[in-house]
């Protein structure tokens, strides 16, 4: 198909998809869709979109909240620390240990990633206030769990509303024990979705780990001209490692990961570090920029999906750096480009021309683009959950031809544009999936990478071809129809 | 680094050499015990085996820790997805029902469609009647649900949201346009903070019967409802009904979730089965009502019996017992002979028993879950000669405990035999050190159980998101029991080959035949 024809057919299917809503929900709606070009300077969010704003009521959004951006998403892979989910029971078993950040650790000793606690709010607790009993949850964290660094106070939705002050109590508890004690109130209705979440938490860690008592964490570590930051990976299913060993390999000297295997120590000593590395813009500018004012340190994003990504993205963190990492990073792009020319040798020819359409959060709506790109493969649609503004502004940077653009899509959209657009593969989340399986539609969530891993870095650039081949090329699609079903045979 | 012909993901990438040095590096940045002082780790571990410890956990007063229950709206949304074209509909944040669909859809591998009013601060404010009014018509609108059913989640139950006022409210606005007069709107107040997912699927389910059977003229006819209760196995819906055919029973189900989450590949429709709602009207027509799950029907059961004076009542189709007794109340129910087929069925099933029995009999157990499937469960390991050592209900209703422990008093063994009302996996974490088992049974949770312990985990309850198909069996009836003892039997078997498979040490008893 040409790229108008494309287009055409893109700009028609938004069209079609507008006109089964009511009308104040249908203008609502136009406004989150619209079709991006590549170099087309008169768009000022790709595709015209607008973003961040409430989800229209009553459709299937895929949007999650402020408390599942704060405990799922920054605070809960920091490994050291017990979080606890303050409030009824439901949100904390919803999301526990449903997003693969690894870390290496005794979980129940010194880790608890992969736990669930929570003050299991009864009714007495909504009438009467639930302050006390959080001053008792911290007293037996640490009395059952004393190798714990510091714990975290994940507000659910009552806590805002009932008038409890988690504020005054963790403070009063720090005091006493001289702990990290950080009340979040990262409550699900604030804001429009988990955004407002990842937002609270990156304030809470300037207010509760920079403004802290770092000292407590034993000696610091001396200082290096080349110590960075990695900001923004959670370390799902490992991404974070396969990004280090680049770093590591060009000379620099990683001291944190943020927060995927992180420590509360590596979070404290970042203000120390030369360069913030940012990989998820999303949900970690807000610190990156703060550690830029308060601190002096610049921050540099990158993308480590995909070769072509990663090789821009190597070099433009050396420039950073002297001659000798800048030297390295170009041995180390060397080093592993046979190994990528295999991969693109083998997996190419099995994968030229798909199509394929996206709906993630974060960043990977526009950083997977270029992986997919690097196969052959095209990128015909793609979506963020709950972007704003900037994030669509560089997705125009990232997409290589007519690319429809549907905000915070709801499950009948994003269907819709499916049946109408025909692509080869869908990629998102666990609530879509087997939408698209029943169709069958080949499909990779991208939230998890289906329980496979790492995708970042040149190692798992491997793995991220390999299961693309293996989603689209499985022989499993070919059974959908029965032998007597099918037209032209006996 | 990655070679072309051997590509290796996460589990064996990060085990080659260059990224066990990448881990052992990274530890002179962490500040984890770990990393700092790895015996301080291994002394707090061993504590943590302890009895010491041990009664320190079981005294805990404020903090749960790994829970194995949920929260209200998810027995809602369950409930509602068991009427014909029903969409189940969450007043409250959207970031709830992001979780209810994960959560189901983890389990079950189907989708799970479920919509909510996308409540904010200012609705947390002003209350959420102008998102209830849009939400209703844009979910008729775009999704053309034959009913919505609505429930809530804590916010708006914090805030005192009046679900009955609102639905009418919106009606009135929309003027009929998608929200016709008569259109089935449905509600049930599920707040979080009181029970569990158990509640909000009884109430739910009382909400539903009793409003749609409102201003329907009473015909009393011959029919039996059957209610499945927070049913997480398809197959066991379906032996249930394949047990009332055989009965001659006229019966409906209410509330039938089983073809919706178990949808066949090909196209996809947004909802599949259920209920017919115009069947459902009838329901309070019925002479007799069914339960399957006492502790998950306690309201609506109340409603059937005292105010609709169905006949009937619970009965727990799980495991030998459970069936017969289940035949039997049906048999009375219909006044009809228990035929022959299902005289085969259970001649099957005890035959089975009798040919297993030496591999269950006095192994101790460890068990959780709902408590309506741990009164089935415990029946059949009762049945099979063995010994329920832990039985935990994190959320055990009133009167529980004491079902629970008049049943385990039936055992030759019953001073081994413990109930754990209300406690939590991270209690049974301690109780399984102290006082250890031969196996557990529970769902997903138990996995690091199993890691931490060593204890083999039989995978049978909900939620279960890290085994395939599961779900698909049946647990109920006698077919049902057959796959438990199959399952049972076949871990042990299977454990027994582990421990025995020592090369000239221990594989005298690695037998060929057992």
């Amino acid at each position: 198909m040409g790229p108008e024809a494309l287009e055409a057919k893109q700009k028609a299917a938004i069209e079609e998809v507008l006109k089964a809503y009511p009308a104040k929900a249908a203008k609502n709606r136009a406004k989150h869709l619209g079709v991006g070009a590549p170099e087309d300077e008169s768009q000022k969010t790709c595709g015209n979109v607008r973003s961040n704003k409430k989800t229209v009521p009553g459709v299937m959004s895929q949007r999650g909240c402020a408390y599942a951006g704060s405990k799922g998403v920054v605070w809960g892979p920091v490994k050291d620390m017990v979080h606890i989910s303050h409030g009824p029971i439901g949100c904390g078993q919803y999301s526990r240990a449903g997003r693969r950040n690894y870390y290496i650790g005794t979980t129940g000793v010194d880790t608890f990633v992969t736990m669930n606690f929570s003050s299991d709010f009864q009714e007495k607790d909504i009438v009467f206030g639930g302050d006390k009993k959080l001053a008792v949850c911290f007293e037996e964290i640490d009395a059952l769990f004393p190798l714990n660094n510091g714990i975290t106070v994940q507000s659910e939705c009552p806590i805002g509303l009932i008038g409890d002050d988690i504020n005054a109590t963790s403070k009063q508890y720090a005091k006493k024990t001289g702990q990290t004690i950080v009340p979040v109130n990262c409550e699900g209705f604030r804001g429009v979705s988990q955004s407002l979440g990842h937002h609270i938490a990156n304030d809470t860690v300037r207010d509760y780990v920079f403004d802290g008592n770092p000292e407590l964490l034993g000696e610091p570590i001396a200082e290096t001209e080349y110590d960075v930051a990695i900001i923004g990976d959670y370390n799902i299913g490992g991404d974070a490692w396969s990004s280090r060993i680049l770093l590591e390999e060009m000379g620099l000297r990683v001291v944190a990961q943020w927060s995927g295997d992180a420590t509360l120590k590596e979070m404290a000593a970042t203000t120390k570090v030369k360069l913030n590395l940012l990989h998820c813009y999303r949900s970690m500018n807000y610190i990156s920029r703060h550690m830029e004012k308060e601190y002096g340190i610049p921050w540099v994003e990158y993308n480590f999906f995909g070769p072509s990504q990663t090789i821009k993205s190597l070099r433009k963190i050396a420039a950073f750096f002297d001659e000798t990492i800048q030297a390295k990073c170009e041995e180390v792009i060397a080093k592993y480009q046979p190994m990528v020319d295999a991969v693109v040798n083998k997996y190419r020819p099995l994968l030229e021309g798909k199509q394929v359409m996206l709906f993630v959060g974060g960043l990977r709506p526009r950083h997977v683009i270029g992986a997919y790109e690097d196969l052959g493969m095209e990128v015909i649609g793609t979506g963020y959950e709950f972007a704003h503004d900037d994030d669509y502004k560089r997705t125009k940077d990232e997409i290589f031809r007519s690319t429809v653009i549907y905000d915070d899509v709801n499950e009948y959209e994003l269907e819709a544009f499916v049946k109408k657009l025909e692509p080869d593969l869908v990629a998102s989340g666990i609530k879509e999936k087997y939408v698209f399986q029943k169709m069958g539609l080949p499909y990779r969530q991208m939230h998890s990478w289906d329980y496979s891993g790492p995708y970042h870095g040149y190692d798992g650039f491997a793995i991220f071809a390999a299961d693309m081949d293996l989603a689209i090329n499985s022989p499993v699609w070919g059974h959908s129809t029965a032998p007597w079903d099918k037209e032209g045979e006996a | 680094m990655q070679e072309v012909d051997n590509i290796m993901n996460g589990q064996k990438l990060f085990q080659r050499p260059e990224y066990q040095e990448v881990l052992k590096n990274k530890k002179e940045f962490e500040g984890g015990m770990g990393a700092v002082n790895p015996e301080k780790v291994a002394e707090i571990a061993e504590w943590t085996k302890t009895w010491d410890y041990r009664e320190k956990n079981l005294a805990r007063e404020a903090i749960t820790v790994n829970p194995a229950k949920a929260c209200q709206p998810l027995g809602a949304v369950m409930v509602a997805l068991g009427f014909e074209n029903t969409m189940p509909y969450v007043h409250g944040s959207h970031g709830c029902v992001a979780y209810f669909r994960s959560y189901f859809t983890r389990h079950f591998k189907e989708p799970t469609p479920c919509v909510s009013d996308s409540m904010t601060e200012d609705a947390a404010v002003f209350g959420g009647l102008v998102n209830m009014k849009d939400g209703l018509k844009n979910c008729a609108a775009l999704y053309k649900p034959e009913m919505i059913a609505v429930s809530t989640t804590c916010m708006a139950e914090v805030i005192g949201d009046d679900l009955y006022a609102f639905s009418v409210a919106a009606k009135e606005e929309d003027g009929g346009e998608f929200l016709p007069e008569d259109y089935p709107i449905t509600y049930a107040h599920t707040p979080s903070f009181t029970g569990s997912h158990i509640t909000g699927y009884d109430n739910m389910m009382h909400g539903i019967m009793s409003q749609l059977t409102e201003g329907v003229e009473v015909v009393k006819n011959e029919k039996i409802n059957i209610i499945p209760g927070f049913e997480t196995y398809i197959g066991s819906m379906r032996s249930v009904k394949a047990i009332a055919e055989k009965m001659g029973a006229d019966f409906t189900m209410i509330g039938d979730h089983s073809d919706q989450w178990d949808m066949p590949a090909g196209e996809y429709s947004m909802f599949k089965g259920g209920t017919p709602i115009e069947e459902a009207k009838q329901c309070k027509s019925a002479k007799a009502t069914i339960s399957l799950q006492k502790y998950a029907t306690t309201k609506t059961m109340k409603m059937v019996t005292k105010r609709w004076k169905h006949a009937g009542g619970t009965s727990n189709p799980i495991g030998l017992k459970g069936t017969d007794e289940f035949v039997m109340k049906l048999a009375e129910l219909t006044g009809n002979d228990v035929p022959e087929s299902l005289k085969v069925e259970r001649g099957r099933l005890v035959d089975a028993m009798q040919d297993s029995y030496p591999y269950m009999h006095a192994k101790k157990f460890a068990i959780w879950g709902d408590p309506d499937f741990l009164v089935g469960m415990v029946s059949f390991l009762l049945e099979m000669g063995a010994i329920p050592t832990h039985v935990l209900c994190h959320n055990a209703p009133r009167g529980w405990e004491e079902e629970m422990r008049a049943m385990l008093d039936t055992s030759p063994r019953a001073e081994e035999c413990h109930v754990w009302a209300g406690k939590d996996l991270w209690h049974m974490r301690s109780l399984l050190f102290t006082e250890p088992v031969d196996f557990m049974i529970g769902n997903s949770y138990g996995k690091e159980l199993m890691r931490d312990t060593g204890t083999p985990l039989i995978y049978i309850g909900f939620p279960i998101f890290d085994r395939h198909h599961l779900h698909r069996y049946s647990i109920s009836g006698y077919d049902g029991a057959i796959n438990l003892l199959t399952w049972i039997t076949n871990k042990v078997l299977d454990q027994l080959d582990e421990d025995t498979k020592g090369i000239a040490s221990t594989d005298y008893f690695f037998d060929l035949i057992r």
